[in-house]
């Protein structure tokens, strides 16, 4: 697996060096010494009310207000090296553009965004700062609350989105190369993005009938709305990236046959797309989905609308989601919005081990989710009809840390008891999709189905084809499939100027 | 957006719908499908392809009306654009010189099984097609199988036609004159799989099958999909659609295309209400 957090390339620390040595930042850093600063309360999220936001689909987060969001940005320190910076998986120079709202610039803080992010509106959504940026804050370390980076990002790009002034930033002459790009999700886009502005002639494939892979399929309106995400497909349409959809890379045409129609470099950023389920019995009677299968049809094919639109979905009395990831976050909100009365998360280790955002669970607490902890279920059973009716679980401990750092739940022998249920969704987890792998012949795979490639160049064993995202490291994150895509992005540059 | 070039009613419910998709033509296999969504609000299903033409540039589907999504494929016309038609999803069927290979088709099944009799026959195999339908006026493509198969044969509850039953026996039958058959490949509803598979499950002939279970993204990422066969969960559209119908789980497959029988219903009765002229 990659090093997530790494020291600051030395381009990037001369880069920022500049920035800070600005007269503009060095009269702000003097306007309010640190030790004021650090007295400054971290601004509160504006949300709507639980028992309102968990009947809809509307946006919990409201954003930060101007006036909230440069009271926000005099919080941060302006520190000489911003370790904030090396939590970011793509490196956004974040005490620029948080000085930037400070001063009330805020075009100029999102086109800062810009500059390392093609898609800031989303990261400010979506990406778990507590653990990248915010984490390493040195006013999380002295004062114990970090400067609300995430927040300042949404705020700028929203700011940018709504005042209709998005700019298109230059591009470098056209080379002529043509690139690529399968998958239209959070990796496929950044390389698009990138490789746009450096002149290159990109196409992205889709499978589907809308852009966004997992941004449109998998995460709700109620995180990220549609239309944050139809417009930053928008400004990468208007770098003149061409996105085709209903098209399945494998299928519909080989990536020989796309090098065979003049294509020059390819990435490969077609994600997760493959679900795991537990393997236990009657996992496959009506009412047990995919969670992938589940936000699909209720997002992508806005089944919370049926009859009005085709696609259906169950709903429930009793929604049972298994995991503790952002997906069974998303799932089980959703499924009490659809109007479960009990909508249940249940999660074989405790709350600390929850990979899920602590916004998300809190917002999940708060819309009265409950947490059935340090449980696993074992089977499904179900009525005359084959439709699940009740699910049968098991009691977990923690017994000594796995692999993962984390420690393993062991089962409690004896303490299986059932529970009524008219819906499960399965969110485990989901390996690579396995189209693209199959229907190219020679590309090196890892042993889980993931695409294997150079850490430090996300290049395959196939010259020209770099890979990305979920595919390569199999469920990972919206920011750390960025991440890869913009090393791919350079990599392939390089590739194509060779 | 592809383009309807042609919509035909074949026989009083089962319609033709021949797309301009270039891509897709020039890609198609037997054994092949298409996800197709008729409308921006409408629903995502999976269609065996029936035929296509790389010249022209087309690729064909038959379908049977059974709820609101096929209604809606119906009321396309000519010159019409659909908002999707993908593919070619799923595995190609095997295509080898197996020797005698007996085909047995229903409904929607008559068009899914013709490119596969064209291939088989193309390979050097003795092809027979065993047309399974209600009554004489709800078979199709009569002449076409005609033009490639050794011998084309009936099964109906209909005077008109030889045999006076259901599947089964006149399969039984024509398993029996054409000993030693090699393999069988039954396509149709889901129903009619299931009593072919039960036929020739004694026989021991190796009997393949093409399932049909409700489908969303047809590309393996949402699982909605999933049967069982030899006791391990498949995925039908990467896994599939074909299966040998000896191991598939039927009682399991019976129940999951159930799933939303309400929901039909109520779907179908908005379209009613809300969009028919």
């Amino acid at each position: 697996m990659a090093e997530d957090k790494k020291e600051l390339a030395p381009e990037l620390k001369e880069k920022l060096r500049t920035e800070f040595e600005k007269d503009w930042r060095k009269d702000m850093r003097k306007s309010v010494p640190p030790k004021d600063r650090m007295k400054l309360g971290r601004q509160k999220m504006p949300e709507r009310g639980p028992d309102e936001r968990n009947k809809d689909f509307e946006e919990v987060n409201l954003g930060l207000t101007p006036e909230m969001a440069r009271a926000e940005a005099r919080r941060c320190l302006d520190c000489v090296n911003p370790q904030c910076v090396a939590g970011c998986p793509v490196g956004i120079d974040i005490p620029g553009f948080v000085k930037l709202i400070e001063r009330g610039e805020f075009l100029a803080a999102a086109w800062k965004l810009k500059e390392t992010n093609s898609l800031p509106a989303i990261c400010g959504r979506v990406c778990p700062q507590e653990t990248q940026c915010e984490e390493l804050c040195t006013v999380k370390k002295a004062a114990g609350v970090p400067v609300g980076i995430g927040n300042l990002e949404r705020f700028a790009s929203d700011f940018e989105r709504l005042s209709g002034s998005v700019t298109i930033p230059p591009l470098l002459p056209p080379t002529g190369k043509r690139v690529a790009v399968i998958g239209s999700g959070p990796a496929g886009l950044t390389v698009a993005g990138d490789l746009a502005k450096l002149g290159h002639t990109v196409t992205v494939f889709e499978a589907l009938h809308e852009p966004g892979g997992v941004l449109i399929y998998g995460i709700p309106e109620f995180r990220l709305p549609k239309a944050v995400l139809k417009a930053e497909v928008d400004y990468l349409k208007r770098l003149g990236v061409d996105v085709r959809a209903n098209f399945v890379v494998g299928m519909t045409a080989t990536v020989d046959d796309l090098k065979n129609e003049g294509y020059e470099a390819f990435f490969i950023g077609s994600g997760a797309g493959l679900p795991n389920f537990m393997k236990i019995p009657g996992e496959n009677l009506v009412g047990v989905y995919s969670a992938n299968e589940y936000l699909t049809r209720v997002n992508l094919m806005r089944a919370y609308d049926f009859p009005s639109y085709d696609t259906p979905v169950f709903p429930a009395r009793t929604a049972a989601v298994i995991g503790g990831g952002n997906v069974a976050m998303d799932s089980v909100r959703t499924a009490k919005r659809l109007g479960a009365e009990r909508a249940v998360i249940v999660y074989r280790r405790s709350r600390t081990e929850m990979p899920a955002r602590t916004e998300e669970i809190v917002h999940a607490e708060e819309e009265g989710i409950e947490f059935q902890l340090l449980t696993t279920p074992v089977r499904y059973i179900g009525d005359e009809h084959g439709r699940l009716r009740a699910m049968e679980c098991q009691k977990m401990e923690l017994g000594e840390p796995d692999a993962s750092g984390r420690r393993r739940p062991v089962p409690i022998e004896g303490s299986e008891y059932t529970i009524e249920v008219d819906l499960a969704v399965c969110a485990i987890g989901q390996s690579p999709n396995p189209l693209i792998p199959q229907t190219t012949p020679g590309l090196k795979m890892g042993n889980w189905g993931n695409v294997e490639v150079d850490w430090t160049t996300m290049a395959t064993n196939l010259p020209g084809v770099y890979a990305g995202g979920d595919i390569v490291r199999g469920g990972a994150t919206v920011i750390l499939a960025m991440g890869d895509a913009r090393v791919a992005a350079a990599e392939i540059d390089k590739f194509l100027r060779r | 957006m592809p383009k309807i070039l042609t919509r035909e009613r074949l026989v009083p419910n089962i319609h033709l719908l021949e797309v301009h998709a270039p891509e897709v033509a020039r890609k198609c296999r037997p054994g092949q499908f298409v996800i197709v969504m008729p409308d921006e609000k409408g629903e995502r299903i999976p269609l065996s392809i029936a035929d296509w033409d790389a010249g022209r540039g087309s690729v064909t589907a038959v379908f049977m009306l059974v709820g609101t999504t096929t209604r809606k494929l119906a009321a396309l016309k000519a010159g019409d654009e659909i908002p999707v038609f993908v593919g070619p999803l799923g595995r190609p069927s095997m295509i080898e010189t197996f020797g005698t290979v007996v085909l047995a088709a229903g409904c929607f099944g008559i068009g899914a099984l013709w490119p596969t009799a064209r291939a088989l026959k193309a390979a050097g195999n003795r092809v027979v097609a065993l047309i399974d339908a209600k009554a004489e006026d709800l078979v199709y493509w009569k002449e076409r199988y005609r033009s490639v198969c050794d011998r084309v044969l009936f099964s109906s509850r209909d005077h008109a036609l030889a045999s006076k039953d259901f599947i089964p026996r006149p399969l039984e039958n024509a398993l029996k004159a054409e000993a030693p058959v090699a393999r069988v490949i039954a396509v149709g509803c889901t129903y009619l799989m299931y009593a072919c598979a039960q036929a020739t499950r004694p026989l021991g002939i190796k009997t393949i099958v093409s399932l049909n279970p409700i489908m969303v993204d047809g590309t393996g990422m949402c699982g909605a999909c999933r049967c069982t066969a030899a006791g391990k969960t498949k995925f039908a559209c990467v896994d599939g659609p074909d299966f040998d119908a000896h191991l598939v789980d039927w009682e399991e497959l019976f129940m999951r295309r159930r799933s939303y029988f309400d929901d039909e219903i109520r779907s179908l009765c908005h379209y009613e209400e809300t969009e028919l002229p």
